[in-house]
This record gives C-alpha cells, sequence and structure tokens, in this order.
C-alpha cells in the first residue's frame, strides 16, 4: 500500500525524523490558513498524489506571498497532474501539502528497502539528492553507499554516522544526518514498510539536516497490525477494478492490451500473459482467481474481465488441481449466461475431471472456443481478438 | 531416490483443524503420504479422521484414516517420531509454527501459508539460520513438496504425477502443474518437485534445491520455473554454471508484467528495474541452461536440453 507524503511525514515524525513545518490542505482557503499558521513568508504548494516527479508536471511551486500562494492553490488543487510515474491521463490532485520554505544548501538520497536474499534491511544514501535514484543506479552505482542490518538489532548508530558521511554530509552536520537516517530505519522495521525514500534529505543554510520529501510504501500481509496505517489508504489513489477485485480474493491488474486473461495462480497468469504476447496478441490483464474459484468468483471475475471496453477476446486457462475442472466449468457457464457475452471466449481446462469440464462446457450451448493446450489456446484467443 | 521425502518421512500438519490444513491433510493421506499426527494448540487429544467436508479419508490400501491431534508440536514428535511438518497456520501465526516445529526437532518444515508479512519471514529465517541450521524450511506461500508415488507435503493436485527422473523446482504453484503435465504426457516422470513459494523472503532457494538434484543418482535432468523480481533466478544461473553436472531447462514467467506492480505473488515485482525476466533469461542462457520461451514448451525444453547433453557426452 502506498500513502501520501503528508501522510509519511506524519509517520516518520513520530520517529524523530526532522521536518519542515506542514500542513494539508483541501481547499484554497484551507491552504491560506495553513500558511498564516505555519508562518514565515515563504512556502512551498505540493500537490499531494501517489506518484513521484510531481516537480516536474508542476505539482510543486514555492510561494513568496500570500497572492502567489493564493494562486498556486487554486491551480494545483482539482488539477489533472502529469508527471512521468502518473501516465498520460493524470492524477487528480485533492490535496495539497503547505510547507515552510527553506534554504537549501545540498540535496541527499536516502532510502530503506528489503534486500531479500540477505533478509536483512539496507538503508541506501546517495550525495544526487532529487534525482531519480534508478538513474543514479545506472549511471553511478559507485555514488550509491549502503549500510545494512537486522530487524531486531537496528541500524547502529556508527553504521548511520558512516553512512552520512560516505553520503558527503559535511562534518559539522553528521550527527544530526545520523539522528535522521536512524529514524527512517527504526520507522522501516516498525511500520512493516517495504520502501522509505527520502528524496530529497537536506542539509539548509542555517544548519539543519531535514526530510525535504517523503514516500512510503507498506507490506500489505502485515497491515492487518497497523490500523493506524491503514486508515491512510486513499481509495480515490487505487485502480476502481482492482479495488473490486479485492472485495472477491481475486488478483487482478489492468494492461493495456485487448484480451481478457482469467487463469488460476500467480505464475500461470504470467505465463498465460507471456504466451499471448508469444502469439502477437497484448493482454489486458493479470488475474488471479485463486485456489478456489466458486462460480461468485468466476462470474466476478469475469464481469472485471468484460468491463473494460478494450477487451476483444477473454482467454479463461485453468489448471484444475484442487479445484476441480467440472466445478470450473459450472461457474464459467453461470456467469457466462448472467453476462450474456459479446465477445469471443477461448477455454481451456486441465488437470481433475478436465473430461466431465470440458464436456460439461461443449454441451452448455453458449459460443465457447475450446482449446486443448496453452499455445492452441494462446493461437485461437490471439485470431478471435484480431477478427 | 529422490530428494528430501520418501515413503519414510513421517509427516505432521500443523494447523489440521483448520478449514485448509484439514482439507490437504486428507488428500496427502488418500495419496499414501506417511502421515502420522496433526497440531493444534488447544485441540491435543481430539482425532482427525475426517475432512472438513464431514467424509471419512481413506489411505490407498482402503484402510481409514486416523491421525491424533497434539497441543503442540514437541508431543507429536515424542508420540510419534515425526521428522516433517506441513504447515497450514495462518499468516499471523505462521512464522511462529515454522520456528515451533523447528524447536521441537522437525528436520524438514514446509510452509504452505501464504500472506505472511515479510519482516515475521525476515526474522524467522534469521532465528533458523542461528539457532536451528539443520532445519530446512520450504515455502512460505508454496504449494509444497512431492515425490510421487512416495509422499505428497502439500496442495499440489497428486494425480498429474508421475514417477520418474525428472526433477522439478519452481517459485510458482499452477506453472509447476503445467509443467509436471507436459512431463507426464510426454510418458515421462518427476523424481522430486519442489515449489520454493512466491515471497521475497523464504527458506529454501533454487541452489539449494538444484544441489539436492545434482548429487540425486535418479535425477536426470531438471526444469527450474522462475518468475519476476529478486536476484534468485541469476545466482542460480551462476551456480548451475560452475557446479551442475546434469542439464537444466527453464521458463522465466512475467515477462510482460509491468514494472512496479505486483503480480499476485508478494516477491513477483520489478523494482528498482531489477528482477526483469529479460535479465534472467539472458543469466539462465549464459549459464547454458535451456530457456523455454513459451510455457507449453517446458518438457520439450528438457528434453532438447538432455538429447544435446547426451550429443556432447557422445562426440567427447
Amino acid at each position: 500500500m502506498k500513502i501520501h507524503e503528508y501522510q509519511a511525514k506524519e509517520v516518520l515524525k513520530k520517529y524523530g525524523v526532522a521536518l519542515l513545518q506542514g500542513k494539508v490542505a483541501y481547499s484554497t482557503q484551507e491552504a491560506m490558513q495553513n500558511a498564516r499558521e505555519i508562518g514565515g513568508s515563504v512556502w512551498v504548494v505540493k500537490a499531494q498524489i501517489h506518484a513521484g516527479g510531481r516537480g516536474k508536471g508542476g505539482g510543486v511551486k514555492l510561494a513568496k506571498s500570500n497572492d502567489e500562494l493564493r494562486k498556486h492553490a487554486e491551480t494545483i488543487l482539482g488539477m489533472q497532474l502529469v508527471t512521468p510515474q502518473t501516465g498520460p491521463e493524470g492524477k487528480k490532485v485533492n490535496q495539497v501539502l503547505i510547507e515552510e520554505g527553506c534554504a537549501i544548501d545540498h540535496e541527499y538520497y536516502l532510502a530503506a528497502v528489503l534486500d531479500r536474499d540477505s533478509g536483512r534491511i539496507a538503508v541506501m544514501g546517495s550525495a544526487a539528492g532529487g534525482m531519480d535514484i534508478e538513474e543514479v543506479a545506472a549511471r553511478t552505482p559507485e555514488k550509491i553507499v549502503r549500510e545494512f542490518f537486522d530487524a531486531d538489532e537496528g541500524l547502529q548508530g556508527f553504521q548511520a554516522r558512516r553512512l552520512a558521511q560516505a553520503m558527503g554530509v559535511p562534518s559539522a552536520l553528521m550527527t544530526k544526518a545520523a539522528a535522521l537516517i536512524q529514524g527512517v530505519a527504526k520507522c522501516f522495521v516498525e511500520t512493516d514498510a517495504s520502501l522509505v525514500e527520502i528524496n530529497p534529505m537536506v542539509t539548509t543554510k542555517d544548519g539543519k539536516v531535514i526530510a525535504l520529501d517523503a514516500k512510503m510504501t507498506f507490506d500489505d500481509n502485515a497491515s492487518y497490525r497497523h490500523k493506524d496505517i491503514e486508515a491512510y489508504r486513499d481509495l480515490t489513489e487505487e485502480v476502481p477494478d482492482e479495488i473490486e477485485a479485492k472485495k472477491y480474493d481475486l488478483s487482478y491488474i489492468k494492461l493495456d492490451g485487448n484480451i481478457g486473461c482469467m487463469v488460476n495462480g500467480a505464475g500461470l497468469a504470467m505465463g498465460t500473459m507471456d504466451i499471448i504476447k508469444l502469439h502477437g496478441g497484448e493482454p489486458a490483464n493479470f488475474l488471479d482467481v485463486g485456489g478456489g474459484a466458486t462460480t461468485e468468483r468466476v462470474t466476478a471475475a469475469f464481469k472485471l474481465i468484460l468491463r473494460d471496453p478494450h477487451v476483444k477476446a477473454v482467454l479463461i486457462n485453468i489448471f484444475g488441481g484442487i479445484m476441480k475442472c467440472d466445478v470450473i466449468a459450472n461457474g464459467v457457464i453461470a456467469a457466462a449466461k448472467e453476462l450474456k457475452l459479446t465477445v469471443p471466449v477461448v477455454v481451456r481446462l486441465e488437470g481433475t475431471n478436465v473430461e466431465k469440464g470440458r464436456d460439461i462446457l461443449a454441451k452448455s450451448g453458449l459460443k465457447l472456443i475450446p482449446a486443448t493446450d496453452m499455445t492452441d489456446a494462446a493461437t485461437k484467443v490471439v485470431a478471435a481478438a484480431k477478427s | 531416490m529422490a530428494i528430501w521425502v520418501t515413503k519414510a518421512t513421517r509427516v505432521i500438519c500443523q494447523g489440521i483443524t483448520g478449514r485448509h490444513g484439514g482439507f490437504h491433510s486428507a488428500r496427502c493421506l488418500e495419496y499414501g503420504t506417511n502421515m502420522v499426527a496433526g497440531v493444534t494448540p488447544g485441540k491435543g487429544g481430539q482425532k482427525f479422521d475426517k475432512d472438513p467436508d464431514g467424509n471419512e479419508i481413506k489411505r490407498p490400501d482402503g484402510s481409514k484414516a486416523s491421525l491424533p491431534i497434539f497441543d503442540s508440536v514437541a508431543e507429536s514428535v515424542r508420540e510419534t517420531g515425526a521428522d516433517a511438518s506441513m504447515v497450514f497456520v495462518p499468516p499471523a501465526g505462521a512464522a511462529d509454527a515454522i520456528l515451533e516445529a523447528a524447536d521441537a526437532g522437525v528436520k524438514l518444515v514446509i510452509c504452505i501459508t501464504e500472506g505472511i508479512p515479510v519482516m515475521d519471514m525476515v526474522r524467522a529465517r534469521k532465528i533458523l539460520r542461528s539457532e536451528y541450521p539443520g532445519v530446512r524450511l520450504v515455502g512460505p506461500n508454496c504449494p509444497g513438496v512431492i515425490t510421487p508415488g512416495q509422499c505428497k507435503i502439500g496442495i499440489m493436485p497428486g494425480h498429474i504425477h508421475r514417477a520418474g527422473d525428472i526433477g522439478i523446482v519452481s517459485r510458482s504453484g499452477t506453472l509447476t502443474y503445467e509443467a509436471v503435465h507436459q512431463v507426464t504426457q510426454m510418458g515421462w516422470g518427476q523424481s522430486t518437485c519442489v515449489g520454493i513459494g512466491g515471497d521475497p523472503v523464504n527458506g529454501t532457494n533454487f541452489i539449494d534445491v538444484l544441489e539436492a538434484f545434482n548429487n540425486d543418482p535418479l535425477t536426470r535432468a531438471v526444469i527450474m520455473i522462475g518468475e519476476i523480481g529478486g536476484s534468485a533466478e541469476e545466482e542460480a544461473a551462476s551456480w548451475v554454471k560452475s557446479h551442475m553436472r546434469k542439464p537444466v531447462a527453464a521458463f522465466i514467467a512475467g515477462r510482460t508484467a509491468p514494472k512496479g506492480k505486483r503480480m499476485g505473488h508478494a516477491g513477483a515485482i520489478i523494482s528498482g528495474g531489477k528482477g526483469t525476466a529479460a535479465d534472467k533469461m539472458a543469466a539462465l542462457r549464459a549459464a547454458g541452461i535451456s530457456v523455454a520461451d513459451s510455457p507449453a514448451d517446458l518438457g520439450k525444453a528438457v528434453k532438447a536440453a538432455l538429447a544435446a547433453r547426451e550429443v556432447a557426452v557422445a562426440k567427447h
């Protein structure tokens, strides 16, 4: 799960991470009020959406007067913000963060992630802050420095100082930087985060070390023990069909192609997308109906797939192991009847009770195209989508 | 021979009174797995003799199955001599269940549970490695391990398997069944199939399984099924290059997956530009592994890999 910058900062604040004064606003009026409360004469208006590159799309503006602040808040609130990460349609901005301004001396990059292979947490830093870390990693990997730690032991003070030093933080600010880094590390472990990214972490002219931006994502498997973070979930940021899918325990991801897929198992679902592409087609989605596909779930999955207007054909690929093919066949028929199919549907069933399943489909009177194996299924569905 | 599980393996199920634990324990018993007990804290003294739908369970010889249920793994080991556990405990308690089994002296712990918090697995794995180095954990979030005709521990459909000499190791469940099916359709069979699971932090990796297959006299060739995310396939490739004496065929799922999206499995995500299918396939090919472009060609790929090896040996 992703959360907004202002929410991530609320979480980080609890771990002593140094931040600028700031407050979220849902209207221009509220933005003005926030600026008055914060005080000073320079503020930054920051669009709050779940995507990076906001500055590039005009979603982050500096205001040096009340008039500028009003103007920026009016422009940004409600705008359809397009950034390199949002796709061409952009994302609507429903709230802005108003923060006090600061005189930046240098920008650094800081992040905590899990190192899957060692099972340790990696804290990564770089003197090249504000840049896209993937770019830094690709171009100048030697500029990224790392420290690793065990979840229960935490990041030690000397490790945090060593990282700060390697990042190039000046000696006078090393202790402050180390405190911030340790806060980020502790926060990562205790909140079951999968990413904490501070890009940039800045040193200021008046000698502070501050998390200027903050991005956090969390392990969905652990959400049951973090009700406070779960409350930050912003449904307007999620794909509506993906939310609907979760209700039925379906794993669904919308893609750009025109061949809808319904598959059991994540690996087979990916493999099905791959084989469609291999035969010249484009998958419209990833959809794993899971191990116990009941009629209700198959129907829900069908509805999701057919709701996408780009879908020109559907491929159902089920390897019935524990799930019996006759049960699946009945589910497919019930769903097909309820939904009045308008696109061709290719069905490939294999596994337990496969003969029964194929027989049920053949006798259903529905225009389902049977396929014998994955290659046959892919060939048929690609042809059907093109005709 | 086969790896890790045979007819002699004495299996318990942790979480046997739950819906999934009960259902799959019944299927394992029907397959012929030597299951000896179940464990559910608070239900010690009860019997497991019906599946969750109330049906009696019959072992392949026709005898009715009835397993004692214990409050703890330690008791089950003491009373039955169990040496392997199949874990179906729900996510919040699964890491604890794994450690309980290890502490009780169970040498092989196979965790089927999906949805365990990553941080729980990070901790559990660390404790396993430092305190219980002789314990093998397979999974979590995996279909299990099967040696056809001998022992099935997990949720895979038993009947698609056939005893043979192809070893299979995979991060995915249903894609493994696909490979098994193709091998069986060719008239061949499997020595052992190991699902290592789709989570980012797991107990057994590709290299562990490849090494076991390498040392197993019965296994003639291996099918390895990977997917996007992490770097386990790349590491396996480099291990194969320097150590593997048997032909390996592979498939990597997720070539069409968009980056930054979690494709069903918690571990199947391309992040920071790492973990793409293209990188993995290139690494595998560079290690001399026969990589199938299509998941429908896994059987053919292993056959071709074996044929190529025989030609090479003949020339030698």
